[in-house]
């Protein structure tokens, strides 16, 4: 069953005369638990689409209807929900509030949650730590932590909220081989839980993990391929 | 997110940058605290003002040149010997003419003021001679040169001996003590009472100030309820003594004691309003100080607001977040002012013998005129981060 359907999704950014084409004309379908990787050169416009199925962002054109419901209809309001529920953002740069622990920087999401999910904020936001393997770790800021760490974090804090996806732009991008692994496999494991996996990398090892890949180039979808048994599903 | 997560959060990034939020609240706690202390010491005299006029005397009706720039004096001892005899509710009546003098004898010399007064005084002042005895009606027709000194001119020229019976001079011309006043010590707004010097109105008038008209006359009704009567009485003698046509205004003017207060507190109130409105200025010059470091903190906050975009906070949570904290800041700041103007209110009383009075409906409309100085400059602020874009706001570094 599909949780991501994009038809015909355009961005365009004009500055006066000039038009840059970010994405133009994209359909993707990804269904629920896959994980596909999404790569294409420096300005493709993987960041792009990443924003949009991220709800942070809204197409020029096109439709985007996630989970069933059309997102084009959305309030601002009703676009921060969406990202407070049902997505969870991992990025490269791991975007965790300086001098402020583990703990609530995990618990952040919650606080937002109109829905009285806040309730044992603290309890879910430890779980969350506890899945990332950083039960040991709830009260380091992030400058006391390593840089995997800090993405496991980021990744605990996107989970906290029991999201339908996991949206990673480069989330290796910034970490060294053996973190890197780590991270990926933190992500299958995830995925094998049954959360939906979108990721964007430029290395094609990393890319590997997951079962789909979908490659990008000018803001079009050129190449898609599908991998019927993972060599890494093993691990 | 809940009101106590929103002020346990904003105290903490207040409390990150100790230094930055005492600075940024400086200019509330000065203006606050300088709006309390001005009103308070504006309140304080008045109520000295008050004290010190109802201790003047009961029942007191003053009658005063008019008021204005070419208003001409009119106001002679006839007057005052017509109030005496026609005015049947009028107590007791004398006109007053006062002059600064040094006055020379015994031991030395003395500035004071000498008071040229007719023997109903006493009367209308409620006070009495200690020693000796007040020169009479007939001193006054004879314009003998007699005086009743206080206890402050007393002691000063005469330290060691009973004044009563000695000589001294002022300006220039000898008089006789002929008694020394009951001492009454300083009124409320703190100066001597006792400071004083009394002869005859007619000696006065002729000796020391060269002008046959009275500064003003003071009388007493003949009881409380008779207050309107005199005052009216009065009014009606005086038309007719001054030959005033039925339409022409009063050449004088009559008050109460109550208008006496009313009147000599209006200068203070207004300077209590006015020194009240230059703090105020300065409160909003504080209000500035708080927008301007909070745009700071909002600039400085932009990859913060969009991390916190990004995970579902709304427009309204990010402006909530910064309005909190703007007001919690000119809050702290308007409470640290109370504190400090209550003390330094007690330090001027202490240490100044000023009065001041501070009244809780004060306190309270300062310290919510603190929250609403942070909520308006902190709109703003707080606007200008909820309006980020979350992709550019988590791009900023
Ligand atoms: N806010 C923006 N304003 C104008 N142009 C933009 C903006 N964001 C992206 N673009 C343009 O859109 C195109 C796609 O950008 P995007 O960030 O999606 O690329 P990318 O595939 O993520 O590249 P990279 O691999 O370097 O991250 C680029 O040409 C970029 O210059
Ligand atoms: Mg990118």
């Amino acid at each position: 069953m599909a949780v991501i359907e994009l038809t015909g999704i355009k961005r365009y950014y004009s500055f006066g005369e000039v038009t840059v084409k970010a994405l133009d004309g994209v359909d993707v379908t990804i269904d629920r638990t896959e994980f596909v990787a999404i790569m294409g050169a420096s300005g493709s416009g993987k960041s792009t689409l990443m924003n949009i199925i991220g709800c942070l962002d809204v197409p020029t054109a096109g439709t985007y209807v996630l989970d069933g419901m059309d997102t084009s209809g959305a309030t601002d309001d009703g676009l921060a929900d969406i990202r407070n529920k049902k997505i969870g953002f991992v990025f490269q740069g791991f975007n965790l509030l300086q001098k402020t622990t583990a703990l609530e920087n995990v618990e952040l999401p919650l606080l937002y949650d109109r829905a009285g999910g806040g309730k044992d904020a603290m309890k879910k936001a430890k779980e969350a730590l506890e899945r990332v393997g950083l039960g040991e770790r709830l009260h380091h800021i992030p400058n006391q932590l390593s840089g995997g760490q800090q993405q496991r974090v980021a990744i605990a804090r996107a989970l906290v909220t029991d999201p339908a996806i996991i949206i990673a732009d480069e989330p290796t991008g910034n970490l060294d081989t053996q973190m890197s692994n780590g991270i990926m496999s933190l992500f299958k494991e995830l995925n094998n839980a049954g959360i939906t996996i979108v990721m964007v990398t430029h290395e094609e090892d990393i890319a590997l993990w997951a079962r789909r890949k979908i490659v990008l180039r000018d803001g079009r979808v050129i190449r898609e391929e599908l991998r019927p048994a993972a060599p890494r599903e093993e691990v | 997110m809940n009101a106590s997560t929103l002020v346990r959060l904003s105290l903490r990034s207040i409390l990150r940058n100790r230094m930055r939020s005492l600075l940024t609240t400086l200019g509330i706690i000065i203006g606050v605290c300088s709006v309390i202390v001005m009103v308070a010491v504006g309140e304080g005299s008045q109520a000295s003002i008050r004290d010190n006029i109802s201790s003047m005397g009961t029942n007191l009706i003053m009658i005063m040149p008019p008021r204005g720039q070419n208003a001409a004096n009119r106001l002679v001892i006839e007057d005052v010997e017509k109030i005496r005899k026609e005015g049947v509710h009028v107590g007791a009546a004398s006109g007053v003419v006062r002059s600064a003098q040094a006055v020379v004898g015994g031991i030395g010399n003395w500035p004071t003021t000498v008071y040229g007064v007719e023997p109903d005084y006493l009367r209308i002042k409620e006070w009495t001679t200690g020693a000796g005895d007040f020169f009479t009606e007939r001193d006054v027709n004879l314009r003998a040169k007699k005086a009743v000194i206080g206890m402050t001119v007393a002691k000063q020229l005469f330290p060691d001996d009973d004044p009563v019976g000695k000589r001294f001079r002022i300006a220039n011309t000898p008089f006789e003590i002929v008694g020394v006043l009951e001492s009454k010590g300083s009124n409320a707004m703190g100066s001597d009472q006792d400071d004083i010097v009394m002869v005859p109105l007619s000696t006065a008038i002729s000796r020391l100030r060269r002008s046959r008209y009275l500064q003003s006359i003071e009388i007493s009704a003949a009881s409380e309820d008779r207050m309107d009567d005199a005052q009216a009485e009065v009014e009606d003698i005086l038309r007719e003594a001054h030959r005033l046509s039925p339409e022409a205004e009063n050449d004088f003017s009559v008050m109460n004691q109550a208008q006496i207060i009313e009147m000599a507190s209006s200068v203070a109130k207004t300077l209590t309003m006015l020194l009240g409105a230059i703090a105020g200025v300065s409160l909003l010059v504080g209000g500035i100080g708080i927008m301007n470091i909070m745009l700071v903190s909002v600039t400085e906050r932009t990859r913060e607001i969009g991390i916190r975009l990004s995970v579902g906070a709304r427009r309204r949570d990010i402006l909530r977040q910064f309005l909190t904290e703007s007001v919690v800041l000119s809050l702290s700041g308007g409470l640290i002012g109370i504190l400090l103007a209550v003390g330094l209110s007690h330090l001027l009383e202490s240490a100044f013998g000023l009065r001041a009075i501070i009244s809780p409906f004060f306190i309270l409309l300062s310290a919510g005129f603190a929250a609403a100085v942070g909520i308006f400059f902190g709109y703003y602020p707080a606007h200008k981060a909820s309006a980020m874009n979350p992709i550019d706001a988590l791009r900023a570094d």
